[in-house]
């Protein structure tokens, strides 16, 4: 990589830092917004609700201090790396985060890997078949899967192969009450994981298919395209060689953005499938209104979108030599 | 001798609803070892058919109805797509037109070249990059081992085109076939591939079939010559023949289309002071890229620009692509802004005028765009396309309707075009269509960029003759961008020659033409194809041209 590269990396690196600062004061007032106030729900919880316990909690907090301190100490916080503490399970929110996030990644890393595999195959054969059988059953199942809402195909799929076939684990990460070890903890892990990261994914497998196939077609019809065919190349290799590499291109960019939900984009899935990643800890924080857990996972989501959307852009330089790094 | 390749009766359907059944129809000729063999024809003719018929690059939905093109013992038409294929790039290889699209993007170049080898050799992989080295060289490419390195978009139109030809000679082939090699390449540069391909055509005594709509390339390169209209073979026959006596009158017609090089004798008339338009110091630079890390890429497009445009007048703005012409042209338009100079309009400054006091000014300058096809609206009516600007000026909706049925019959369309959409109309019709709009608005100065380059001679010749007329009954000024000098030497009183962003030469056409001053000036004429054809003005009118040009 050049130094001009380097460079450029690090001057969007510096502008993604102003860019969450900024996003983390919205965040702050956004939250604050919502009506609701933690020290009720902890004492609620606990089962006290006299006014001066409620005082004490709000003290402990901070929560009694104007909204403007409580925002300049957030945000110097956060600049020392300093997320807070939970108010309900009194442990720093970064080490929470941080417990949570293996889980959602084998989940949405696999959706996002089944999604770009499964997408990409499907458009190259509808492609391929372009106005044949094949061809309309790809479309018209991209169309279904990306058409519906995904809590909805969750539901069906867990009623269908949990309740009524019986194959496949509906909650959870792994069988409760087993200790597995080894690989059956793996085969345990791998049976959870089939149901949420389908679900996840189809949704992008439809989005990426249909973009794969359309880009297919056009790219087959560009000069080149003649060109290599003129070489006497079959058609397989004109295929793999020059379509298809002109054609991800545009892929590449919608695979950007669903990397960028690698951590955030699981709520709804988690929620549903009870898997104990960060999705269902930021569900769990904002009925609890604990702000700080909730910052921090709006905090770390954004960063992955900024950072994704760097890593994008650097992998689109490396895959297109006609587009340089440098504005 | 025996033909090389033997076409025979050859006919191709093409899909029904078409505008006509056949591509081509019971079309013969034979291809001798080592002749050029040029097939011209304007668009729509099926030359580019038959080529891709040799080539078995037909689209899936067009089909060789009969007859039948023998290479070597092999009947084409009809031939298995597998064997086909080790015959593609091997012994038949062609190149097309657009040297912009037809390298992928992504591949390096030498991968481009030695995918040849791959596909139909057994060389390894040292022998693979050695030859494709020896080839870039063959092809007169500069620095060569960094060539091979390089992605297309680094290289330039002609070394695109280069890059091109050394991947269809790459396996010597027994024939090439050209498709308009060198219609998307400026004029120095398309001398040097036709020179090229000469050169390598004999070395290698290939025989070449050279599509083209170009007869100064025909009179540049052929041997023989083949006319296509309509998908018929009309004429058939050596160059001189064919171009100095054509018996086919579709053939006498489109040789009567080329504008001799020669420019017509004028009355120099006195230029009609003030000028209606003068331009002093324009300056225009484009900036890409560039911040606090990266340095800017600076090109100056326009560098000190001065000329005066007179009523009745026409000013010819030529030179390549990238001098600066369209540029100028746009900014003179305020459709770009300039940097600096002034542009004064019957007086008036407009150089640096604001969107809103511009706006009295707008109509009395209009434009006619370079491409038909894209230039109008495809969800308006020709009518309203016509009366949007005089409406946008304020003038009453009726009027303004009334208005455009007068400038249809102005530019000789039938006045039921007003309810119909530009995709009913065929380029020529588009681009009267364009003018009509530009009057609509009873300019003083038009300025013309490129208006008939994406149009065929006979059609060019009749959109030039209107433009001609026009002027002198409206007595209008007319700038005219163009990159053809044929045209330039028959239409412009004046011309101005640019290179680079500056104004090398600027003069009376004729005596530009006859006694270039300045190199580069010399250097342009000096490429003009078939510049020893048709260099008396006397052998064919030109029809139309000649006449408004007395």
């Amino acid at each position: 990589m050049s130094i001009q590269t380097l460079l450029y990396i690090a001057g969007r690196l510096v502008k993604g830092g102003v860019v969450l600062l900024v996003i983390a004061i919205f965040n702050f007032f956004l939250i604050r917004m919502a009506p609701g106030d933690p020290a009720q729900v902890l004492a609620g919880e606990a089962g006290a609700t006299d006014e001066i316990f409620l005082q004490q909690l709000r003290e402990q907090f901070g929560l009694d201090q104007p909204l403007y301190y409580q925002l300049w100490i957030y945000v110097s916080n956060l600049m020392q790396f300093d997320m807070g503490i939970t108010y309900r399970q009194q442990m720093p929110v970064f080490d929470l985060i941080m417990e949570r996030m293996p889980a959602t990644l084998l989940l949405t890393g696999a959706a996002f890997l089944l999604s770009l595999v499964l997408g990409i195959l499907a458009g190259v054969v509808a492609a391929a078949k372009h106005r044949q059988w094949l061809d309309s059953v790809i479309t018209v199942a991209a169309l279904i899967f990306y058409a519906t809402p995904l809590f909805w195909l969750a539901m069906m799929a867990a009623l269908f192969f949990s309740v009524y076939l019986d194959w496949l684990p509906s909650f959870g990460m792994q069988t409760v009450g087993e200790n597995f070890t080894g690989w059956q903890k793996v085969k345990d892990i791998g049976l959870h994981l089939i149901l949420p990261a389908a679900t996840l994914g189809l949704f992008f497998t439809a989005v990426y298919a249909r973009m794969t196939r359309t880009s297919m077609i056009e790219t087959s019809r560009l000069d080149f395209v003649k060109t290599a065919k003129a070489k006497g190349m079959k058609p397989s290799r004109v295929t793999t060689h020059h379509i298809l590499r002109n054609a991800l291109l545009p892929v590449v960019t919608l695979a950007g953005l669903q990397a960028g939900q690698l951590i955030g984009g699981a709520v709804l899935t988690e929620t549903v499938f009870a898997w104990p990643g960060i999705g269902r800890l930021m569900f769990e924080a904002l009925f609890q209104r604990d702000y700080n857990l909730l910052l921090g996972v709006f905090f770390i989501s954004s960063a992955m979108v900024v950072l994704f959307n760097l890593v994008t852009d650097v992998i689109y330089c490396i895959v297109d030599p006609r587009i340089e790094l440098s504005k | 001798m025996k033909p090389l390749l033997k076409v025979e009766n050859l006919s191709i359907r093409l899909p029904a609803g078409g505008d006509r059944e056949f591509a081509i129809r019971n079309v013969n000729y034979d291809l001798m070892p080592g002749e050029i063999l040029c097939v011209v024809g304007e668009s729509g003719s099926g030359k580019s058919m038959t080529a891709n018929a040799i080539m078995g690059l037909l689209p899936k939905v067009i089909t060789v109805d009969k007859g039948a093109v023998i290479f070597d013992g092999y009947d084409l038409a009809s031939l298995e797509e597998h064997r086909a294929r080790t015959l593609r790039g091997n012994r038949i290889s062609m190149i097309f037109q657009e040297p912009m699209t037809a390298l992928n993007p992504l591949m390096r170049v030498e991968d481009q070249i030695a995918e040849v080898f791959l596909v139909h050799t057994k060389m390894t992989r040292k022998q693979r990059h050695d030859r494709t080295l020896a080839l870039l060289e063959d092809v007169g490419l500069p620095d060569p081992h960094k060539m091979l390195r390089a992605y297309p978009h680094q290289l330039s139109g002609g070394q695109r085109q280069r890059v091109m030809i050394a991947m269809a000679l790459a396996l010597e082939p027994s024939i090439l076939i050209a498709d308009e090699p060198t219609t998307a390449l400026d004029v120095t540069t398309q001398a040097q591939i036709l020179k090229l391909i000469k050169e390598l055509q004999r070395k290698h005594n290939t025989a070449v079939m050279f599509i083209t709509h170009d007869f100064g390339v025909v009179a540049e390169i052929a041997d023989r010559v083949a006319v296509m209209e309509k998908g018929e073979m009309v004429e058939l026959g050596n160059r001189d023949a064919v171009l100095n006596n054509p018996q086919h009158d579709y053939t006498k017609k489109l040789i009567a289309a080329v504008p001799p090089l020669v420019s017509p004798k004028r009355e120099i008339k006195p230029l009609q002071v003030p000028p209606i338009l003068s331009v002093e110091n324009l300056c225009k630079t484009y900036r890409t890229g560039g911040s606090w890390l990266s340095k800017a890429r600076i090109v100056k497009a326009a560098d000190d620009v001065s000329f005066e445009l007179h009523r009745g007048e026409t000013l010819g703005l030529v030179g390549e692509s990238g001098s600066g012409k369209s540029t100028v042209s746009r900014c003179v338009v305020r459709l770009l802004n300039s940097d600096s100079g002034k542009i004064r309009l019957s007086g008036s400054e407009i150089q640096s005028l604001g969107t809103k006091e511009l706006a009295p000014f707008r109509k009395r300058i209009q434009m006619v765009f370079q491409d038909p096809y894209a230039s109008l609206n495809p969800r308006k009516t020709i009518g309203q396309i016509i009366a949007d600007g005089p409406i946008a000026q304020g003038m009453p909706r009726k009027d303004a309707f009334a208005k455009a049925a007068e400038l249809l019959a102005l530019v000789e369309l039938p006045i039921a075009a007003i309810d119909r959409y530009p995709h009913e109309f065929s380029g020529g019709q588009r681009q009267r269509v364009g003018i009509a709009r530009a009057l609509a608005h009873d300019p003083e100065v038009l300025v013309a960029d490129e208006a008939i380059s994406a149009l065929d001679v006979s059609v060019q010749a009749q959109i030039l003759d209107l433009i001609e007329t026009l002027k002198k009954r409206l007595n209008l000024a007319v700038l005219f961008v163009v990159h053809d000098l044929r045209v330039a030497a028959q239409v412009c009183d004046r011309v101005i020659v640019m290179q680079k962003g500056k104004i090398v030469e600027m003069g009376d056409t004729r005596q530009v033409f006859e006694s270039p001053a300045h190199d580069y000036t010399k250097s342009l004429i000096a490429s003009i194809p078939g510049a020893n054809w048709r260099s008396d003005t006397t052998a064919v009118t030109a029809s139309g041209v000649q006449e408004g040009a007395a």
